[in-house]
C-alpha cells in the first residue's frame, strides 16, 4: 500500500477530487496547509510597515491506495493540479506498513 | 457648545406658540362636531390674549432671577408633575383652551421647547453612547486574535469605569459652575433655567455685583465645585440631561487609549486609569465648555469669542489622543514591533471586517455627537452640522486612500477606515461655524494628515496598534485650529458671552469667526486652547502614568505578553475553538529574521500558544 500526498493550490482542490472520484478513489483526507518552496513568499504592507507573507496556503490531500494504483492516482493529480505556474505543490509517495478499518478490525488492502 | 442664540430663542417662541395654536383649533375643530354651540370662543385665543394686558414674561423662562444665588421658579424641577406642569392638575383648568390664561400658554411653550431640547439631546447621548460599540469593534480588529478578548474587555469596561468617576467627581469639577461661564445678553439655557444650581466652583478673581457679594463667577474659572454623585441640590431634570451628555461624551476619551496601549497594558493599572481618566477631562472640560478660563479668553483677552470648541475635537478627542500618546511612550513598543534597527514591522489586526464595521457604527454615533452638542433640538444649525460632519467624514477616508495610492501603496482598508474617522475627529470642533466646502477642505487635510501621522510616530518608535494617537490626537488638533482658520461669523453669535460692537458694526453681528473670514484674534486663541490641551493632557496623563506604574505595573510580563492577553489577564480566551497563530506563523516580520533572538523568541510564541 502507498500513501499519495499530494500539495497543491487551493483553488485547484475541486478539479483534483473530482478527476481523482472518476478515477476511482474512494476516499481521501484534506487538510488545509502552509508552506512555501523555491518560490518562497511575497512581502506586503500594513499600515506602512512592510511584512512578508513566507507562508502560502496549501491543501494538502492524503490518499492510500494499492501498490499498483499508485502510479494513477499521482498521473491524475499531476495532470488535474496543474496550472504550469510556479507554485503548483509537490506529490509524495511513501509505503503504509499497514492499515485498520477502526469499526470491523479488518487490515491491509481490504481495509482501504 | 452649550449656547443657544437669543435668534433661535424667537424661533423656539414661534414653534411653541403654533403648537399651541394648533392644539387649540384642534380642540375648537372637534367642538365644531358637538351639538353645543361653544366654538366661538375656542379659535378666539389670540384676540382674546390682545386685548388684555401683556403678561409679564415668567422668570423661569428667561433665566434670569434677582438673586442669582437663588434660581428662578422653576415648575417642575424633579419630573414629577409627569409632565403636566403647564396646566397643574387640581386647578380646575385641566387642557380646556378657553380657560387657559396667557400665562398657561407661556408655560405650554416652555414645557414644549425644553421637552423637544431634552429629546434632542438624549438621543443624541444614546448614539454617543453606542459609538463604545465602534470603538471596541476597531480596537478589537486591529489587535491581534491572542488579545481580542483583554482588548474587547477594556473597551466594555472603561464604560462603567469612566461613569462611575464621572458620577463621583467628574461631573462636579467639571461642570459644577456651569450657570456662572460667561454668556451673551439675552441668552437662555436650552435645557431649563433649572441649570442654574450648577453654581459653584473656584478660579482667580471672583466677581462681585454692585453690593460687594460674590456672584459665583470668577475671572479666570478653573474647577467646578458642586454636584459630586449628584446629589442633593442638583436634582434637576435638565442636570440630568446635562450629566448623561457629557459623560458619554467623556467615555470617548477614555477609550481612546485603550487602543493606542492594546495588546500590552496590565488589566490592574487600566482599572485605575478608569477611575482617574475623569480628572483631566472634566477639568479641561471645565475650562472650555464650563465656563473656565480658556471660555473665557474672549472676555478677558479679546481673543475672539474665546476657545470654541463645538463638539470636541479638543476636550474629548485631542484629550483622549495625547493621553494616548503618554500611555503609549510609558507602556513601549510591543514585543517585535521594532527589529534592532528600530525599523517597524507590521502587526497584521486579526478582523479586517469588525474594523470597517466599528467605523462605521462610529461614522454613526457621529451624528449624535456633533450636532447633539447643540443641547436643543430646536437649534435649527442641526442641519448644518449634519452635512459638515458627513462631508468631512467621507473626504477623510477618501483623502486617506488617495495618499495612500499616490505613495504608490495600495489602498490599505484599515488606514481608509482611520482616515473616515480623522475627517470626523477634525470636523468636531468646527461642524457649526464653517460652510460646507470649508467641511470638505478640513476632511481632506485629516486624511492626509493621519497617514502622515501614522508613519511618523512609527518612524518615532512609538507604537500604536490602531492609530489612536494620529486619529484623535493629531486631528483633534487640528480640529480646533481650523475653527479659528474657516469659521465664518454666521452662527455663534455672543459665543462666550463675547458681543464687539466693532465687529456688529462691520458684520451685524458677531458670530465665531476665523482668519479667512477676518477675525484673527480667533485664530490665536484656537491655537492657544491646542498648546493647552497638548501640554496640560500630556503631562497630567505622563505623571499619571509613572504614578500609576508604582502602584501597580503597567506592563504586563513578557511572558504574558508572548502568549496573549487574553488567557492570562481575562481567564477566557477570545476564539477558544481555533487554534491561534501569533504573528510569526504565516508571516514573519521583514528584517526581524535577521534576528536570532527575535526570532527564536517568535518560534517559543508559537510554542506557548499552540500548547492552549
Amino acid at each position: 500500500m502507498k500513501m499519495v500526498e499530494a500539495i497543491v493550490k487551493p483553488f485547484k482542490l475541486d478539479e483534483v477530487k473530482e478527476a481523482l472520484t472518476k478515477a476511482g478513489v474512494q476516499g481521501m483526507t484534506v487538510e488545509e496547509v502552509k508552506g512555501f518552496g523555491r518560490q518562497k513568499g511575497h512581502t506586503e504592507l500594513y499600515r506602512g510597515a512592510e511584512y512578508s507573507v513566507d507562508f502560502l496556503p496549501k491543501v494538502k490531500i492524503q490518499i492510500l491506495v494499492p501498490d499498483d494504483k499508485a502510479a494513477k492516482v499521482v498521473e491524475v493529480i499531476t495532470a488535474s493540479a496543474k496550472t504550469g505556474k510556479i507554485g503548483d505543490g509537490k506529490i509524495f509517495v511513501t509505503p503504509v506498513d499497514e492499515v485498520i478499518r477502526i469499526r470491523t478490525g479488518e487490515k491491509g488492502e481490504d481495509a482501504i | 457648545m452649550k449656547r443657544v442664540r437669543w435668534s433661535h430663542f424667537f424661533a423656539s417662541l414661534a414653534i411653541g406658540l403654533w403648537m399651541v395654536l394648533l392644539a387649540g383649533s384642534s380642540f375648537a375643530a372637534e367642538e365644531a362636531k358637538a351639538p353645543e354651540p361653544a366654538k366661538a370662543e375656542a379659535p378666539a385665543a389670540a384676540p382674546v390674549a390682545a386685548a388684555q394686558p401683556a403678561p409679564k414674561l415668567p422668570s423661569y423662562f428667561t433665566g434670569t432671577s434677582d438673586d442669582p444665588k437663588k434660581p428662578p421658579a422653576w415648575p417642575d424641577p424633579t419630573g414629577a408633575a409627569s409632565g403636566v406642569w403647564a396646566t397643574p392638575a387640581g386647578d380646575a383648568k385641566g387642557d380646556i383652551p378657553e380657560k387657559l390664561s396667557m400665562q398657561d400658554l407661556y408655560d405650554r411653550m416652555a414645557h414644549n421647547l425644553y421637552s423637544i431640547n431634552y429629546v434632542w439631546a438624549l438621543v443624541a447621548g444614546f448614539l454617543v453612547m453606542f459609538m463604545q460599540a465602534g470603538f471596541m469593534l476597531v480596537e478589537t480588529g486591529l489587535c491581534r486574535a491572542k488579545n481580542a478578548s483583554h482588548t474587547a474587555a477594556m473597551n466594555l469596561m472603561i464604560y462603567p469605569l469612566g461613569c462611575l468617576a464621572f458620577w463621583v467627581y467628574g461631573f462636579a469639577i467639571g461642570w459644577g459652575n456651569w450657570w456662572n461661564g460667561p454668556v451673551p445678553p439675552g441668552w437662555y439655557p436650552s435645557l431649563g433655567p433649572g441649570l442654574s444650581v450648577l453654581n459653584e466652583g473656584w478660579g482667580l478673581g471672583a466677581a462681585v455685583d454692585a453690593a460687594g457679594k460674590a456672584t459665583g463667577a470668577f475671572t479666570y474659572g478653573l474647577i467646578g465645585l458642586k454636584g459630586w454623585f449628584l446629589s442633593g441640590a442638583v436634582g434637576d431634570t435638565g442636570v440630568m440631561v446635562l450629566f448623561f451628555f457629557m459623560m458619554v461624551f467623556m467615555d470617548t476619551t477614555a477609550t481612546i487609549p485603550t487602543g493606542a496601549m492594546a495588546e500590552r497594558w496590565a488589566w490592574k493599572n487600566y482599572c485605575l486609569f478608569g477611575l482617574w481618566i475623569a480628572l483631566p477631562y472634566c477639568l479641561y472640560g471645565n475650562w472650555v465648555w464650563g465656563g473656565g478660563w480658556l471660555a473665557q479668553g474672549g472676555i478677558n483677552w479679546g481673543l475672539g469669542h474665546g476657545a470654541v470648541d463645538f463638539a470636541g475635537s479638543g476636550v474629548v478627542h485631542s484629550m483622549g489622543g495625547i493621553i494616548a500618546l503618554a500611555g503609549a511612550m510609558v507602556l513601549g513598543p510591543r514585543i517585535g514591533k521594532f527589529d534592532a534597527q528600530g525599523r517597524p514591522n507590521a502587526m497584521p489586526g486579526h478582523d479586517v471586517p469588525m474594523v470597517a464595521l466599528g467605523t462605521f457604527i462610529l461614522a454613526f454615533g457621529w451624528f449624535g455627537f456633533n450636532p447633539g452638542s447643540t443641547l436643543a433640538g430646536t437649534d435649527l444649525r442641526i442641519s448644518y452640522v449634519v452635512v459638515n460632519t458627513m462631508l468631512a467624514g467621507i473626504v477623510g477616508a477618501l483623502a486617506t486612500m488617495v495618499t495612500l495610492m499616490l505613495k504608490g501603496l495600495k489602498p490599505d482598508t484599515t488606514m481608509m477606515c482611520n482616515g473616515m474617522l480623522a475627517g470626523l475627529v477634525a470636523i468636531t470642533a468646527p461642524c457649526a461655524f464653517v460652510d460646507p466646502w470649508a467641511a470638505a477642505v478640513i476632511g481632506l487635510v485629516a486624511g492626509w494628515l493621519v497617514v502622515e501621522a501614522v508613519f511618523f510616530w512609527e518612524r518615532r518608535g512609538i507604537d500604536d496598534p490602531v492609530g489612536a494617537i494620529s486619529v484623535h490626537g493629531v486631528n483633534g488638533l487640528w480640529g480646533v485650529i481650523s475653527v479659528g482658520i474657516f469659521a465664518t461669523g454666521q452662527y455663534g453669535a455672543g459665543w462666550n458671552g463675547v458681543v464687539r460692537d466693532e465687529m456688529v458694526k462691520v458684520y451685524g453681528s458677531d458670530g465665531v469667526r476665523g482668519l479667512l473670514y477676518g477675525d484673527l484674534s480667533q485664530f490665536f486663541m484656537q491655537l492657544i486652547d491646542a498648546g493647552t490641551v497638548a501640554i496640560f493632557g500630556f503631562v497630567m496623563a505622563y505623571v499619571w502614568f509613572k504614578i500609576s506604574d508604582v502602584i501597580t505595573p503597567i506592563r504586563v510580563s513578557k511572558e504574558v505578553e508572548i502568549e496573549g492577553l487574553d488567557g492570562p489577564e481575562m481567564g477566557v480566551l477570545g476564539y477558544p475553538d481555533f487554534q491561534l497563530h501569533p504573528s510569526g506563523m504565516g508571516i514573519t516580520m521583514v528584517g526581524e529574521s535577521a534576528v536570532a533572538s527575535k526570532t527564536a523568541e517568535r518560534q517559543g510564541a508559537k510554542v506557548v500558544v499552540e500548547q492552549n
